[in-house]
């Protein structure tokens, strides 16, 4: 019987693949135009960005970065690029930028701010990085006072004076309980550094301050203004916040009634309005609610409500933290034998304040994005430095540069924490 | 156990007990709480009823039953300066709705789109709408009201262009829309004598199409055949007011906004600030809406879709049909409190001068009468009011979308 079958011995040759399944036709076929509908898609987009491009980037750039005010700029622009050419006039950015960035600060004294926000970065690194040693969180503990003082100046006692009390409660929590008992320890370290804040920390450094004058130039807040202005909202908020929010939380999960409902009322209240009205009771209505002839300045009133604000919502952001956190967590804390402060200290909020993380950022830009709602309340944030710009002779009847460039400071920021908000969901991602 | 129930209950109470015994511990606690809080809120009111009574500005409401004196010039409902303070809070309240509502059907239209295309195949148009969300999440709202508006107001056309043979600008959608710099016109319906039956019958109409669609969905239930739905309802709204509309001798017009003097006259005027704070917020909130959207459409198992177009479901369909459904029960909670931001969010009205609640009674009332206390709490009254409400309703639709867990 003979083999009928035939097979080939030698192989034909590889050939190209054919001129529309390779390369840019190939990707441009599969990702452009897959089928009718895309492809009318495509070609709107295009067209779309053809036509933003065209408005803007010729606009962008024949533009002048030198002129000391409108008409000239327009003068140089038409010179350049010829009539009726509408060119940026970018100079109005070269020539304010700095109020823009420091309101009315005192030129000379801006290595202040400066330096404040250089050592923000060294005090948040080790909040922010794993990998710096865990003595850093010493100075991020200190940088409150000493990013007030350089921002604010005066006299440095009386920071110094202010962190004592948390020196005298962690003391008096740790010395008083073998001479008082725990609970005494815990209701001292509470109330003594409030006696010292409200009795002596006044005297005390002016009598330091007396003896040993160091301090800088003081500054006013109302010259504050500008991204400095947004920035220390938005820090001191977020930072203060994290606590009360840590606290709410904690009580609104509680079993214990009273506490509860004190805690879901004020967070449903506080998500319930909008910021600006919070904003309205800060400029007219909280000195009301102080004793009769108490009187502080309008900053530091929009940052009170601003954190009661904020922490409403961290509050929220945390209580989903807490509610990711698996029940046998709590039980195996409970079979150690922790009690409730305890188990919530070293068990619990590590875990929940680790899956929150992502949330606190997110609500921070949050939050910074909302500094820029004291405008209407007359502080000089950005939005309303530009507005005193466009009234400013020189400068009447600018626009676009003015928005253009408050627009791309907050983007960049902005987008920068959210890009690193993102790193970290995925770093802290350690299940599966 | 029961024996050292027994020995405990026999001893005598003692303070202590108060805070080492669990059984009383909770209950001392509370009352501390509660004792501070009193305490904390006695202080505040009394430091406010002596500070309000040195100024001589007792608690009172009166101020809102007299006139206002100040006129609002994008209104609802009849309005005069010499309207109340009150009527001028409703005005503020009902304009608040008005964008809250017209905000949170645009965003989300924009926002379920930017959100579908962003996942979408095609690589331009993803890219253009993370584009979009990344720009618009990333900068404050504020600077986006104020920006829409110095957009409308600076290079929109202004009236007088309109003018003349060889006008500069020409009123758009076949001469009906006038857009202007001063805002845009549009046609306005006149219900002229006669048009109560035309009325009548497109509400039945509309009553018609729920009533068909339910038998609708009925019927493919049962039998499994499918009605082209959306002809027929199509054909419903439309044909039979159609016919009522020439039966009755076409008892409706449209008013057209016609160039008068220096300025549009006629139609219906919808105000720069109105569209500015429209525009800005349902973009906004659109950009994180579409996040949301994503996030939902994601979390769907990718076994899903396989499966659908294993039995042969097309992409568009598999969409509709099997993804969105499923992708909507984690996208509605993070919707509601998208909603709610923008609802908050429009009394940012107050920069671009649209007379909200905000405008009206958190600001020139609250000028003009000095009552900071009085309009502040009902101010905040309105909103929580408003945010309580839409959160008991999406929350109740949630509920009932929510997957049955068998």
């Amino acid at each position: 019987m003979s083999d009928l079958s035939y097979v080939r011995t030698e192989m034909l040759d590889e050939r190209e693949p054919p001129g529309g399944e390779t390369g840019f036709v190939k990707w441009v076929r599969e990702n452009l135009f897959s089928g009718i509908g895309s492809g009318i898609l495509t070609i709107l987009a295009v067209f779309f960005i053809y036509k933003v491009l065209a408005g803007i980037l010729p606009w962008t750039f024949q533009s002048s970065w030198t002129a000391s005010s409108l008409t000239e700029c327009r003068e140089v622009i038409a010179h350049a690029y010829g009539e009726g050419t509408d060119g940026a006039c970018w100079s109005v950015i070269t020539e304010r930028y700095k109020q823009l960035l420091f309101g009315f600060y005192p030129k000379e004294l801006y290595w202040r701010p400066i330096l404040a926000f250089i050592l923000l970065g060294a005090a948040i690194a080790p909040v922010l990085f794993d990998k710096i040693p865990r003595k850093m969180l010493i100075f991020s503990a200190i940088y409150p006072f000493l990013g007030f003082w350089l921002v604010w100046g005066g006299s440095v006692w009386f920071p110094i004076c202010v962190m004592l009390a948390f020196v005298i409660g962690y003391y008096s929590s740790v010395m008083l309980p073998a001479i008082i008992g725990s609970l005494g320890a815990v209701i001292a370290a509470m109330i003594l550094p409030l006696i010292w804040w409200l009795f002596f920390a006044g005297p005390v450094s002016e009598m330091l301050h007396a003896i040993v004058p160091i301090g800088l130039t003081q500054v006013a807040s109302h010259q504050l203004g500008g991204f400095m202005l947004s920035i220390l909202i938005g820090i001191v908020g977020v930072s203060l916040s994290l606590p009360i929010g840590i606290l709410l939380a904690l009580g609104r999960q509680s079993s214990l009634f009273v506490v509860k409902t004190i805690c879901v009322g004020f967070i449903e209240f506080i998500r319930g309005v909008p910021l600006i009205t919070l904003l309205f009771v800060a400029s007219t209505l909280l000195n009301y609610f102080l004793p009769p002839g108490t009187n502080f300045d309008l900053v530091l009133r929009v940052m009170i409500m601003v954190t009661l604000f904020a922490s409403a919502y961290m509050a929220e952001v945390i209580r989903g933290g807490l509610a990711a956190i698996p029940t046998g967590q709590y039980e195996a804390a409970a079979a150690l034998g922790l009690d409730f402060w305890k188990s919530t200290r070293l068990i619990i909020m590590p875990q929940a304040l680790k899956i929150s993380i992502p949330n606190i950022v997110s609500n921070f830009i949050g939050l910074f994005k909302d500094t820029t709602l004291v405008s209407i309340i007359g502080l000089l944030d950005p939005l309303g430095l530009s507005t005193g710009i466009r009234a400013n002779q020189e400068w009447n009847g600018i626009v676009w540069e003015l928005y253009a460039f408050i627009a791309l400071m907050f983007w960049i920021i902005c987008f920068s924490m959210s890009r690193y908000s993102m790193y970290l969901e995925r770093k802290l991602k350690t299940g599966h | 156990m029961a024996m050292a129930d027994q020995v405990a209950s026999q001893q005598s109470f003692r303070l202590s007990m108060l805070i080492y015994d669990s059984r009383y511990r909770s209950m001392t606690i509370q009352v501390v709480a509660l004792m501070l809080f009193m305490l904390a809120v006695a202080w505040l009111l009394s430091n406010a009823a002596s500070n309000l009574a040195a100024l001589g500005k007792p608690l009172g409401f009166g101020f809102l039953s007299q006139p206002a004196g100040y006129d609002i010039n994008q209104r609802l409902i009849e309005y005069t300066s010499q309207s109340t303070h009150a009527r001028a809070a409703l005005v503020g309240l009902l304009n608040t709705l008005l964008v809250a509502v017209m905000g949170c059907l645009l965003a989300t239209f924009l926002g379920v789109g930017a959100g579908v295309l962003r996942l979408s195949n095609n690589w331009i148009v993803a890219r253009l709408m993370t584009v979009y969300i990344e720009s618009f999440r990333n900068v404050p709202v504020l600077l986006w009201i104020l920006l829409t508006l110095a957009i409308m107001v600076e290079s929109l056309p202004t009236p007088k262009m309109f003018r003349g043979e060889d006008a500069e600008a020409t009123l758009k959608l076949f001469d009906s829309v006038a857009v202007t710099n001063r805002g845009i016109y549009i046609p306005k319906p006149l219900f002229l004598d006669g048009s109560m039956p035309l009325i009548i019958v497109f509400f039945l109409s509309i009553a018609a199409i729920f009533l068909f669609g339910r038998w609708a969905k009925k019927r493919q239930d049962e039998t499994g055949a499918i009605l082209p739905t959306f002809w027929i309802k199509l054909g419903i709204l439309i044909v039979p007011a159609l016919l009522i509309f020439f039966v009755t001798g076409q008892p409706m017009a449209l008013e057209y906004p016609e160039l008068k003097g220096f300025n549009f006259k006629g139609g219906f005027h919808m105000r720069n600030s109105l569209i500015a704070l429209w525009l800005a917020l349902s973009f906004y909130t659109g950009a994180f809406i579409a996040e949301a959207v994503r996030a939902g459409i994601q979390a769907v198992s990718h076994g899903q879709s396989e499966a659908a177009f294993a039995l042969g479901l097309r992409p568009n369909r598999t969409m509709s049909l099997i993804v969105l459904p499923q992708a909507l029960r984690v996208i509605i909670p993070p919707l509601i409190s998208q909603y709610l931001n923008l609802t908050k969010n429009s009394s940012l009205a107050i920069a671009v001068g649209y007379m909200d609640i905000t405008g009206t009674l958190g600001g020139i009332t609250l000028n003009q009468t000095g009552r900071e206390m009085e309009t502040l709490m009902l101010l905040m009254a309105a909103y929580l009011t408003i945010s309580i409400t839409v959160s008991v309703g999406m929350n109740w639709y949630n509920e009932s979308i929510k997957m049955r867990e068998r």
